[in-house]
Parts: C-alpha cells; sequence; structure tokens
C-alpha cells in the first residue's frame, strides 16, 4: 500500500489550515493554528489517549453488535416473506426517526456509561448493514438460483453456498459506510451525557475555552475513523476479493 | 438417481403444449419428440422460443404451459436432468475443483470419491493443474469447459444446454464442442443454439423451430458420427439448404 498519497494530502490540508488562520488572522479562541493543535496534543497525551479508547470501544462494540443485528434483520426477512412484510416498513420507518433526536433518550434510558453510546452506534450502523445485505442477497443472479433448483440443491445450502456469497460485495459496501458514520453515533451520545471520550473531552475543554485541546481531541477523533475505515476497507477487499467494479480503479 | 450413470438415457416427449409468453401464444399445440440417448439440437431465429422450450423441459416452476410432459416415465424431469447455459454460471469465490463439485456441495453429498471423479474430469478436459483456480484466473473457454464438466458431475440422464458455446471464439468453439461431444455421449442431450453448422456437427438430429406460434417447421437426421468434421460435404450441403431457409424467413 502506498502511503505517500494519504501523507502528502493530509500535509496538504494542514498547510491550508495554516494558511487560512495566517490570511484571515482569525483569534485562536475560534481556530487556533496546527502548532498550537499539536502542542495540545502532546501535553494532554494521555488524557487524549485514555478517552480515545473510551469512544474507540463504543465505536468497535456498537460495530460489531450493530453489524450482528443487521446481519439478522436481512437473513430473517429472505427466510421469511412473512417476516419481511411486516419488518420491512419498520426498518424504513426507523430511519424517519432522526438518530440524534433519539441520544436523549437513550442516556436518559441506558444511563452515562458505554451502554448508551453502543446503542446510539448501532442505531446508525444498522440500517446501512441491513438494507445492503438484504438487497445483495434479493439480487441473487436467477439463472444461478435456476441451476441450483435443476441440481436439486437443498433450501439452506442455497443459501450458505450460493445467496450469502453473492450478497457480500453489497453487504462489504453498506459496512464501509457503517464504518464511516459509527464514530458519528458514538460522539453524540457522548455530547449528550458521558464522562469519558474524545467527545466528552470536548464539550469539557469547549466549556474551558481550551480550544486548542478542542481541536487537538477532533484531529485525534478524525484520525482514529479514518484509520479504522482504512483498516476495514483493507480487511474487506481481502476477504471479499470477487467484488466487482475493478474497472473503475 | 444421481449417482447412477447416463445409462438408459430417456426420450423426452412433449405433446399439445401451449404457452403464453407477454400476452402472446409463444407455442400452441406444439409436439416434439426427443430421442433419448442422442443429441437433439434446437434451431431457430432469436425470438422463437427455442431457450424457452428447453427452460419448459427444465421443468423451470414459472412457466405454466398447457399439454404434457414427459421424460422417460416421468411427468418432471426433477433428479433426471442437468443444464448448461451460454454464461458458465462458475461461482467466482469458489475454486475450479469446487465448482465442478458444485451439485455435490449444494446436496450435501460431497465426498472423497466425487472429489476424486472431478479431478479426472478435469484432467480429461485438459484442465489439470487448474484445480485450485478461481474463475477469474481462467480463460472463457476454460471456464465454460468448467461449466460442462460441472454439468457432466451431475451424472444426469438428460443434459439440456441452453447456446453453451456462442460466447467463444470459433476455435476454442469447435475443441469444446468436440469435447461435448465425447463427454455425453450416451446421454439425452438438447442444445438450443442459433448456429446452424454447431447444430448439424453435433446433432443427431437438428429441428428446425419457426413461426409465430413457434412449431417444428424442419427435422434433419444428417448421417454419421457425431461430432462431425465441418469439411464434410453432406454438412457443408445441409448448412447451406438450413441458411437459406432461416434467412428467407420461412422459420422465421
Amino acid at each position: 500500500m502506498n502511503l505517500r498519497r494519504p501523507l502528502i494530502l493530509a500535509a496538504g490540508l494542514i498547510a491550508l489550515w495554516q494558511l487560512l488562520v495566517a490570511l484571515t488572522g482569525v483569534p485562536p479562541y475560534i481556530l487556533p493554528g496546527p502548532l498550537p493543535v499539536a502542542r495540545a496534543i502532546a501535553s494532554h497525551l494521555p488524557a487524549l489517549a485514555g478517552h480515545l479508547g473510551a469512544t474507540l470501544a463504543e465505536i468497535l462494540l456498537g460495530l460489531a453488535l450493530g453489524t450482528l443485528l443487521g446481519v439478522s434483520a436481512a437473513l430473517a426477512m429472505i427466510l421469511s416473506p412473512l417476516l419481511k412484510r411486516w419488518m420491512l416498513p419498520v426498518l424504513v420507518a426507523s430511519q424517519a426517526v432522526p438518530v440524534f433526536a433519539m441520544a436523549p433518550i437513550l442516556v436518559l434510558w441506558l444511563g452515562y456509561g458505554m451502554a448508551s453510546k453502543v446503542a446510539m452506534a448501532v442505531l446508525i450502523i444498522f440500517f446501512p448493514v441491513a438494507s445492503s445485505f438484504y438487497s445483495g442477497m434479493r439480487r441473487t443472479d436467477a439463472d444461478l438460483l435456476e441451476l441450483a433448483r435443476i441440481m436439486d440443491a437443498r433450501p439452506l445450502k442455497v443459501l450458505t453456498s450460493i445467496v450469502i456469497p453473492s450478497a457480500l460485495p453489497a453487504f462489504a459496501s453498506g459496512l464501509r459506510v457503517a464504518t464511516a458514520v459509527a464514530p458519528i453515533g458514538a460522539v453524540v451520545g457522548e455530547w449528550v451525557g458521558s464522562s469519558r471520550g474524545l467527545g466528552f473531552y470536548m464539550l469539557h475543554a469547549n466549556a474551558r475555552m481550551q480550544i486548542d485541546v478542542m481541536f487537538a481531541a477532533l484531529a485525534i477523533l478524525a484520525a482514529a475513523s479514518l484509520t479504522l475505515y482504512f483498516l476495514v476497507d483493507r480487511l474487506l477487499d481481502r476477504l471479499v476479493f470477487w467484488q466487482p467494479g475493478e474497472g473503475l480503479r | 438417481m444421481t449417482a447412477q450413470p447416463a445409462r438408459s438415457a430417456p426420450d423426452i416427449v412433449l405433446e399439445g403444449i401451449g404457452l403464453h409468453f407477454a400476452g402472446q401464444p409463444l407455442f400452441q399445440g406444439l409436439d416434439l419428440t426427443v430421442p433419448g440417448g442422442r443429441t437433439t439440437c434446437i434451431l431457430g431465429p432469436s425470438g422463437c422460443g427455442k431457450s424457452t422450450l428447453l427452460r419448459l423441459m427444465a421443468g423451470a416452476p414459472d412457466l405454466a404451459f398447457d399439454g404434457t410432459l414427459r421424460v422417460g416415465a416421468h411427468p418432471s424431469p426433477r433428479g433426471l436432468a442437468a443444464w448448461m447455459s451460454q454464461n458458465d454460471l462458475l461461482l467466482p469465490w469458489l475454486s475450479l475443483l469446487d465448482n465442478v463439485l458444485l451439485g455435490a456441495r449444494l446436496r450435501g453429498e460431497l465426498s472423497e470419491a466425487k472429489r476424486e471423479k472431478a479431478r479426472g474430469l478435469i484432467r480429461e478436459a485438459g484442465l489439470a493443474g487448474c484445480e485450485a483456480k478461481l474463475p477469474s484466473a481462467l480463460s472463457g473457454g476454460m471456464r465454460q469447459r468448467g461449466a460442462l464438466l460441472r454439468t457432466l458431475m451431475e451424472e444426469r440422464p438428460v443434459i439440456l444446454m441452453d447456446e453453451p458455446f456462442s460466447a467463444l471464439d470459433a476455435l476454442t468453439r469447435a475443441r469444446l464442442q468436440n469435447l461435448a461431444a465425447r463427454l455425453t455421449t450416451g446421454a439425452t442431450v438438447v442444445l438450443v443454439t442459433h448456429d446452424p453448422m454447431e447444430a448439424l456437427r453435433l446433432g443427431h438430429r437438428v429441428v428446425v423451430l419457426g413461426g409465430s406460434p413457434a412449431r417444428v417447421v424442419e427435422c434433419v437426421e444428417p448421417g454419421g458420427p457425431v461430432p462431425r468434421e465441418a469439411g464434410n460435404p453432406e454438412l457443408t450441403a445441409r448448412y447451406a439448404a438450413l441458411m437459406a431457409r432461416l434467412m428467407n424467413g420461412e422459420a422465421a
């Protein structure tokens, strides 16, 4: 993997940031420059690392649970047409409720601890995973299913050997989206009420007018989210090697 | 049934078949007998219903038709037929060997004996060394050979082929035709094609469909064993006649 491009991109963005600060003369309590933020990262490193650990744990747990629930829901809808007729409208309706509006309720129900943040991430992840996996299975090549029928295939074998593998490229796309949005769920949950995590630390710093520390937490969060996305993307590329779309690379 | 070799291959009898497609009658009172243990090629212009006829013989559940279908003494081809189409339908996540073994896998019948047989077939088809390769690492001709082997692995007495070689270049096609003719000997083969020369090379009997609703407009039985050589004068003459018939619209 060539790391040069992302490094150049990051350097370019940081330079642009510095240029913006220098040219506009914006006060540091509105937008601190890259250097003060870097200094803040260095001086608050132990605290930042601890809060990063908490946020990462929320994100990863949310990803695992949300994926598990999404996959189960998609499988249930594929296996039972009756369940599909009842679940599909609920699934769509669940997206009509703004997830952010749910955050205070989740904190009220599940408390200030990790559970409410994980639940938030799960809520955000569930839909892209369930819908991508479900529609991926629905789009299984009809000719393959006809071939399996002529072969007198067992229905469960068709599911495990043909339908699910056929859906994995679509599922992988859904999981990529889920990985990208999972940190949003965790951080919004932290904003509403918590005592740990980078979202909490940002609010905490904001209240004390430590704007450079706030940006330091934000930078760490962005770096962690990007790294997570990159790792998941690579892993999926390797595991689901029959994904179409090589032509556009 | 599946463990049985393709001996005593049954006739396929269609009587008084009627079928509507998009509100139009595709077949009306169509009668056709496919003799057992031989290769019958169904030829006709595109859209005449030859592929639908093949799917009907495969027992496709979405085709509601009138009339009767018999495969030997059975009212349905269930467990008797194997299928091969123009698209190789190899699963991109399985190796060539696993693709050849797909039917056994889907029925939960995988065994070392089956694996050994599949390896033997792969060697016979000139694909030795490719067992572990994924379909994406194989050429179009190799993939279609894999599809043929998967079909043969089924050991069904009836083999239904829907334009199986039409996506291949001329040389690869001729080689695969020869291989298919050799390996399907003794089975009841129905091969749908739009290529008169393919039909004449491979078919003990060539059935030409035409008209709307489609009917059998001609039935040719060239002499001699299959696969026939393309340079054979009888074939050349029959080819010219079939082409003329297809082109001047008699069969359209």
